[in-house]
């Protein structure tokens, strides 16, 4: 009977936390989105922002945080899956694994605003560059790296070891393994962190107010060439991005409509970020389904 | 008949036995010493594993007896702390000597683990994931290779209409005689199974059983076993190991109606173990 009881409460306890994390879920998306849809326009979306008057939009600032996420990944991707690799498949147990781990988990504790002085240091005084989408893009990738390496290296190191073992044991080599068997299986639990880290990167302001900087010049969206200044592809330009923005026409925005933009953009924020998930997943099912020969 | 074959030879034979002998083994073991850190699991055994035959080892839990099969491939190199000492001489070389290029040996040496381990790819891409790395590009020839080596696994009548599915969606019995298919696709020599049947149920583990037999006239096999009627239905030889050490190896006639070792009847009886 007693046992019974207390099975019931653990039983209702978890039910009612259940709720709760429900509850403040919801009613963040319901405040956002309330108050952001409907402020939400295409005008809204393909307006440039203005400094002074009401009526501007998040065009620029929109591109830019979708750019300066793609531009983060292709860094950070391939850098912290590497180390997740090295971490879970090479590394030797010893002193220098260790220190590399200590490492790691200190670096994923910094505050982002370490990161962004450390970024306005390294990335734009040192490098002589100034505000630049590159710069924005290192500090994002100094302060998601460690994500994805401990995301890929527990990854890796919960693939069955008997699948390791049946790829050895047919004279297959340890790369090839990695290759082939290891990193088709966790790939699912790999993308899912690199998800989860895009929606950090998306929602990051601190690390990006002195790296990528508060301005985004006049781009013509018409002009595709990398190099020149105008272009929305630069990656040595400035560039706001929408989190930068909601927190910029919050704190010094001279503009009337401040409350419509914020409210707008966090919407587009949120949206975005539900979006590029949803996207993600749809396309790493394809992957996962295509490899592993699943319907 | 069978057993006429097997019976010890007659002393004035056992010359001429020996040297033919010689020439049957696949494997020699030379004082093998395994360790794992400081812990001793194999303590000096030494055997000759003859071709062409089965050859069952048992023994309780922990005798090293998996190890000792683990060894033969060098898949204890997975295992951090653990080395080898003596020899294990294959075709003139020693097997865990550090110029041994293990990739090369593993190909030769076949293996199969205790549970059904298939990648998680269509059947078909199970077989050919080491044929191509191996080299073999050609459509024709992986799907000549496919179906041999499915047809040798007795498996591809229950297969053949559905190749490209997930490995995953067939039964236990049948991913394990597909892990069989997949090694006996790299045409090895010596294939070592480590209780290949213990996860499965009845019927699949005569299929499994019947297997062995079967592919006994191509290859050597060493087969773990902790199934004492197994080791007797299917083996040629038997090794009976006890905490790290060989105790008795002989025929399997011998080892299961007279065997030498008070030992070893004691475990086959069932008195231990």
């Amino acid at each position: 009977m007693n046992t019974k009881t207390a099975d019931r409460i653990a039983t209702g306890v978890f039910y009612c936390i259940a709720l709760i994390i429900i509850a403040i879920l919801v009613s963040l998306f319901y405040y956002i989105l309330v108050n952001g849809l409907k402020n939400i326009s295409l005008d809204f979306l393909t307006t440039p922002s203005s400094n002074v008057r009401a009526g501007g939009g998040i065009r620029d600032q929109l591109f830019n945080s979708l750019y300066v996420l793609v531009i983060t990944m292709v860094i950070a991707v391939p850098l912290g899956l590497g180390g997740g690799i090295y971490m879970a498949e090479y590394a030797k147990p010893g002193k220098i694994t260790d220190t590399i781990r200590s490492c790691i988990e200190v670096l994923a504790s910094l505050p982002s605003i370490v990161i962004g002085m450390f970024g306005l240091l390294m990335f734009v005084n040192l490098t002589g560059w100034g505000y630049t989408i590159l710069g924005g893009a290192l500090a994002l990738t100094v302060f998601n790296l460690p994500v994805i390496v401990r995301v890929s290296e527990d990854a890796i190191r919960s693939v069955p070891r008997e699948l390791k073992e049946a790829s050895l044991a047919l004279g297959i080599t340890h790369w090839h393994t990695i290759k082939t068997v290891i990193l088709p299986s966790a790939f699912p639990t790999i993308l899912t962190g690199i998800i989860l880290a895009s929606g950090r990167v998306f929602g990051e302001a601190a690390a990006l107010l002195f790296t990528a900087g508060l301005s985004t010049p006049r781009l013509d969206y018409a002009n595709w060439n990398p190099f020149s200044a105008t272009s929305p592809l630069n990656i040595f330009r400035p560039a706001e991005t929408l989190a930068v923005h909601i927190w910029a026409v919050n704190t010094q925005g001279l503009i009337p409509d401040v409350e419509e933009v914020s409210s707008g953009a966090a919407a587009v924020l949120v949206l975005s970020v539900l979006i590029f998930n949803l996207l993600a997943r749809w396309i790493g099912s394809l992957i996962h389904r295509k490899i592993t020969a699943t319907k | 008949m069978a057993t006429a074959m097997k019976q010890r030879p007659a002393e004035t034979d056992l010359i001429q036995s020996k040297e033919n002998q010689q020439q049957n083994m696949v494997l020699h073991v030379k004082n093998l010493e395994i360790f794992y850190g400081e812990k001793r699991a194999v303590n000096g055994i030494s055997m000759d594993i003859e071709k062409n035959s089965v050859t069952a080892l048992i023994g309780p839990s922990g005798c090293g007896k998996s190890t000792f099969l683990r060894s033969i491939n060098r898949m204890n190199d997975l295992i951090p702390g653990a080395r080898a000492e003596g020899e294990i001489i294959y075709d003139d070389l020693n097997i865990l000597s550090e110029q041994i290029n293990v990739v090369a040996l593993r190909k030769e040496i076949g293996m199969v683990f205790q549970k059904p381990n298939p990648f998680p790819k269509s059947i078909y891409d199970n077989i050919t994931h080491a044929l191509k790395f191996a080299g073999i590009r050609k459509k024709s020839k992986l799907d000549e290779i496919v179906e041999e080596s499915l047809q040798k696994a007795a498996l591809w009548e229950e297969v053949k209409d559905r190749l490209h599915k997930s490995a995953l969606s067939l039964s236990g019995g049948q991913q394990q005689r597909l892990c069989i298919a997949r090694t006996i696709a790299m045409k090895p020599t010596v294939m070592l199974l480590d209780e290949p049947s213990s996860a499965l149920d009845p019927i699949s583990n005569a299929k499994v059983e019947d297997l062995i037999v079967e592919l006994k006239k191509d290859y050597s096999i060493i087969i773990v076993t902790h199934n004492m009627q197994q080791a007797s239905r299917i083996s040629d030889k038997t090794a009976f190991f006890l905490s790290g050490d060989l105790i008795e190896y002989d025929i399997t006639d011998t080892i299961f109606t007279n065997p030498s070792v008070k030992k070893t009847e004691e475990y086959i009886s069932g008195r231990f173990g």
